[in-house]
């Protein structure tokens, strides 16, 4: 293998998916948090992840030895180890900031720089480092195991070998690119954010109740979800939040939360994490 | 008690699936109604509920496709263990 060696940064639902699937996939892991707690829980939802993988296509033999190639630590240090670096700390870009330097200070020279994230410039997040040429974005899907394809993204400094050498990564953990540019929401959310937000217009408006509209494109269309679960499953709070950073960007009005999203946020109602979005969960 | 199994496990699949008309012999997966997060959660709430856990090999999709699938793999691993 190209890469034996991975520092996972953030022990998050996203770092945990994708250090699950590194040592599913043969590679050892390096885990980093900066917090104790949030690592066992981690290595406890890795540990019932790995034992539901059969439900999905084929059960693992040894899950004990998966978890044994995951190190989790909370200091930084242990980076000095990694081939690769996947970072997936919150997306909150002065908590990024503040990670890439300690990271550009203790990795190699030429190691990797994986941004996981949705919406954050890849450009921004590479001036962070002294080597922008070896930093690009890869924003994976929940639940990361299950996901075979991640949003690759490329910084205007990110080299050639450096998207070459990542689609090679991706390999290995049984996963393909889909290579796009950086701009503001990639393409995965510039598309999804004004989607959603247009489905919430449309109950607003009274054309149909929540559960019409995600009928539509489950029964019609064949989405897995709807657009209306969807918000509720990322969270209407990070729909806000994205939307009012993609209308910041571009400045274009298509990008208007609709008042009925903000009424939401306002009221509590922030999807499956708090019980109740345009849908409830018990 | 098969009666209050099957309440229960309707109960917590259409709090997700919005379809009362939806048959107990239906598949929802291939239906399009729930997706694999779906899936472990409700493997979750069975081994919660009824206090056992699914062995490696009944941990497929198929035992979970539809109410009568969960209602029958409930009432095999609560009778097994009697």
């Amino acid at each position: 293998m190209d890469f034996e060696t991975i520092g996972v940064v953030g022990a998050g639902v996203m770092g945990r998916g994708v250090a699950q699937t590194l040592a599913a996939h043969g590679m050892r892991v390096v885990l980093l948090d900066r917090e104790p707690d949030i690592l066992d829980a981690a290595r406890d939802e890795i540990a019932q992840s790995l034992r539901l993988t059969g439900l999905f296509g084929k059960a693992i033999d040894d899950i004990p030895a998966v978890l044994d190639r995951i190190v989790t630590d909370t200091d930084y240090a242990q980076l000095e180890r990694a081939d690769f670096v996947v970072e997936n700390i919150t997306e909150k870009e002065e908590w990024k900031a503040a990670i890439y330097p300690v990271m550009d200070c203790v990795c190699r020279p030429g190691v990797i720089f994986a941004a996981n994230t949705s919406c954050l410039s890849i450009t921004r997040i590479a001036s962070w480092t002294g080597r922008p040429d070896r930093v690009l974005g890869m924003h994976f899907m929940n639940p990361v195991p299950l996901k075979p394809v991640v949003e690759v993204i490329r910084g205007v400094h990110t080299r050639d070998d450096t998207l070459d050498q990542a689609r090679v990564f991706l390999a290995q953990m049984r996963k393909r690119a889909v290579v796009v540019n950086d701009m503001p929401g990639f393409v995965s959310n510039r598309v999804l954010m004004p989607t959603i937000n247009e489905a919430i217009w449309v109950v607003q408006d009274q054309v149909a109740p929540p559960e019409s509209v995600d009928r539509i494109f489950q029964s019609c269309f064949g989405h897995a979800m709807g657009p209306l679960a969807t918000g509720d499953l990322i969270g209407l709070d990070t729909i806000l939040l994205s939307l009012e950073n993609l209308y910041a960007a571009y400045g274009d009005p298509k990008f208007r939360p609709c008042p009925l999203l903000r009424k939401m946020v306002d009221a509590g109602f922030l999807g499956r994490k708090s019980g109740k979005g345009f849908f409830e969960y018990s | 008690m098969t009666s209050e199994i099957r309440a229960a496990i309707r109960g917590f699949v259409l709090a997700f699936v919005k379809d009362d008309l939806l048959d107990d012999d239906e598949n929802m997966f291939e239906l399009g109604y729930v997706n694999s997060l779906f899936a472990m959660q409700l493997v979750m709430f069975v081994e919660k509920t009824y206090g056992f856990s699914v062995p490696r090999d009944d941990l497929k999709l198929s035992n979970f496709q539809s109410i009568d699938a969960i209602v029958a793999l409930v009432e095999e691993r609560l009778g097994s263990a009697r």
